[in-house]
């Protein structure tokens, strides 16, 4: 059934700062399945920005990573790479989508040759060949008149053209993970559905493995196969979309579906998750979102809760699931999820 | 919701804003825009980047000079005011940014940033009285009077868009401006930020006019919205008109982009693309009401289909 391209076990980041040291990752493990989406979602500071710039290699130096941390791909430990291995992995066979177009391409270079330079360098392809394959690539990405472009350089392109060079640039050598970090949040809604559009239709196609960090649950919902919710460091629950969407279990992920409005949210109907995200130079002992959750229980303040099982596929990290654990009535409109879930899993059982 | 014979706080009557006139990059970034913000309302104003929402904005404030056409503020018109004039009617017209970070001063404590429309305008007799204001103004937006004496880079991103309500209502204002208020905000702060600006609205009868590129959060909190495009304002209405009957090719390809976090809905939802021909033939259009409150920019000929598509 699932077949892990990528193994995180028991990854920590810390960062030493002149603060303290700063517990950025703690103790995060995912696999992520050939061919599908996996969207890691989080505020500012969750940590999902750290652990994909941990996947490519691309951590500031101050960063500390302990030696029971592992991320395995193709039989080999990531961590363990040197910087001239990485430079092989990078762009190669693991790729990244920025978020900002404007600052994540050359602007003294022309976008033809932006694009031609991973064939360059990782498939050791002659110049004219590599401009070739960018000239289809600019294609296949949907840029109009392609040809007249491709000596054309970033700051003589619109945003959304700019985004679809980027993800031209990042499939170039054809990786097998593509991680895409916030790719949308800096466009305009139209130019966001053209470009998760294109990445869904280029997914098809080449059958990459997908990591899509977003904090929107709206994006979320149409590209992912499978979620990971993050909060202070940790992944707090994971599970199917549909399982994220219609049965989710953490209170944190009943509070970020809660204080998304939708066209539909009546006024007074749009509740927001008090408080502010702990600082995690002193991350605070047992349940980092205590603080913030109505829902807490008093071993909450004491220790960390495991993660509960509550499909094979889907796990949260709540005391609320334990048997010991007072039953709890979630928020009106997680009720009204979790019914629809209740729907869809009686519809399957008499499929 | 509203009275039958609603006042009108602010009106824009055939805006004109310009930039780089008469030269061949010129811009038209407001290009003919009349609409009427009403007493007590929320009116919101969506659009893409670039499509002219801002400039609107900072041209009610007065931080552009209009090209041509008028605005009037409570029936007075402000389109030139100058000096002492000005000063005054900012007093009734406030302004929230869009990034905290940048629109406050990281050299200044909180309790200076925020009473310094106090200050400007002379509202505190004495140091007590100053203190005493700020203070009200801290509690008003949640945060507590440890606070005043610090400086912005100790909060965080939603406490800083605080400090930043609260100094635009020091000045007791009438009308408050938010450009963009939530979007430098986590997803989680953004709701805290929203919920208490709609409290303040009722306590204060503020009146807002709420720009922002997030279409759902404007659907939320506002009554009416105005839909913007490449300068010109394409469609006007109740936020429900607009949201659930748009008329507006461009409406409808805009709300049919919004990503909604439900999976089957997501997986069914096709992107309208928008041919943007329509706008650039070169046809007379005019704001047209088809239905009570509810206007579309048309020609005659798109008024009938528009017409046609009511029944």
């Amino acid at each position: 059934m699932s077949n892990p391209i990528l193994k995180v076990e028991n990854l920590h980041v810390n960062f030493n700062t002149y603060a303290g040291t700063v517990q950025a990752i703690r103790d995060v493990s995912f696999d992520l399945n050939q061919g599908e989406t996996l969207a890691i979602v989080g505020e500012s500071g969750s940590g999902k920005s750290v652990t994909t710039k941990t996947l490519m290699g691309l951590n500031a130096k101050n960063a500390l990573i302990p030696d029971n941390s592992r991320l395995i791909f193709k039989d080999r430990n990531l961590l363990d790479l040197t910087e001239s291995d990485w430079q092989s992995v990078r762009g190669n066979e693991i790729a990244m989508i920025f978020q900002d177009p404007m600052t994540s391409l050359d602007p003294t270079m022309k976008i033809g040759m932006q694009i031609a330079e991973p064939l360059i360098k990782h498939r050791n392809m002659k110049k004219e060949d590599a401009l070739k394959r960018a000239l289809e690539l600019m294609k296949g990405v949907g840029i109009p008149d392609s040809e007249e472009h491709i000596n054309d350089y970033p700051h003589q392109w619109s945003g959304g053209m700019r985004q679809r060079a980027v993800v031209a640039i990042a499939l170039a050598a054809d990786p097998e993970i593509l991680i895409a970090d916030e790719p949308t949040t800096a466009l305009d809604v139209t130019i966001q559905a053209q470009i998760l559009n294109l990445m869904k239709t280029l997914q098809k196609d080449t059958g990459s493995s997908i990591i899509f960090i977003t904090h929107d649950l709206g994006v979320v919902a149409g590209m992912a196969n499978r979620v990971a919710v993050m909060y202070a460091g940790k992944i707090v629950e994971y599970g199917t979309v549909d399982e994220i969407f219609f049965n989710p279990q953490h209170p944190y992920t009943w509070g970020l579906l809660n204080s998304m409005p939708t066209t539909d949210t009546q006024q007074g109907g749009l509740q927001a998750i008090p408080g502010t995200p702990p600082d995690l130079l002193e991350p605070p002992k047992g349940d980092a979102f205590a603080s913030r959750n109505a829902y807490a229980l008093a071993i909450d303040s004491k220790e960390e809760p495991p993660f509960f099982r509550v499909s094979d596929t889907h796990y949260a990290a709540t005391w609320l699931l334990d048997e010991r654990a007072p039953k709890v009535t979630p928020p009106v409109k997680i009720q009204k999820r979790w019914a629809h879930w209740r729907e869809m899993q009686e519809q399957e059982s008499q499929a | 919701m509203m009275d039958e014979t609603p006042k009108k706080l602010v009106e824009l009557k055939d805006l004109q804003l310009y930039f780089n006139q008469g030269k061949s990059n010129e811009v038209r970034a407001i290009d003919h825009v009349s609409f009427d913000i009403y007493e007590g309302e929320v009116f919101g104003l969506v659009g893409e980047s670039g499509s002219g929402k801002t400039t609107i904005g900072r041209a009610i404030l007065k931080l552009y000079e209009p090209t041509a056409g008028q605005i009037l503020f409570d029936g007075q018109d402000v389109t030139h005011l100058k000096h002492k004039h000005l000063s005054e009617f900012r007093k009734d017209a406030q302004m929230i940014f869009q990034d905290p970070q940048a629109s406050l001063n990281g050299r200044m404590k909180v309790r200076d940033i925020i009473a310094e429309g106090i200050d400007i305008n002379k509202l505190a007799k004495n140091k007590a009285e100053r203190d005493a204001k700020v203070q009200h103004l801290l509690d008003l937006v949640g945060l507590n009077k440890d606070h005043a004496t610090r400086y912005p880079h100790e909060f965080s991103g939603g406490q800083r868009q605080r400090i930043g309500i609260a100094r635009a209502l020091a000045v007791d204002p009438k009308f408050i401006i938010a450009d963009e208020p939530i979007s430098a905000l986590d997803v989680s702060i953004q709701a805290q930020v929203v919920n208490l600006m709609k409290e303040l609205q009722t306590e204060h009868s503020l009146t807002y006019l709420f720009i922002a590129h997030d279409l759902s959060m404007v659907k939320y909190i506002s009554d009416r919205i105005g839909v913007m495009h490449w300068g010109k304002l394409l469609e006007i209405g109740t936020a429900d008109a607009v949201y659930n009957h748009p008329l507006h090719p461009y409406t409808k390809s805009l709300l049919s982009a919004i990503p909604v976090p439900d999976p089957e809905v997501e997986s069914m939802r096709q992107h309208i693309e928008y041919d943007a021909s329509i706008e650039t033939d070169g046809k007379e259009r005019q704001m047209v009401e088809i239905n009570p409150g509810h206007f579309v920019l048309a020609t005659p000929e798109e008024v009938s289909v528009y017409k046609n598509q009511q029944k």
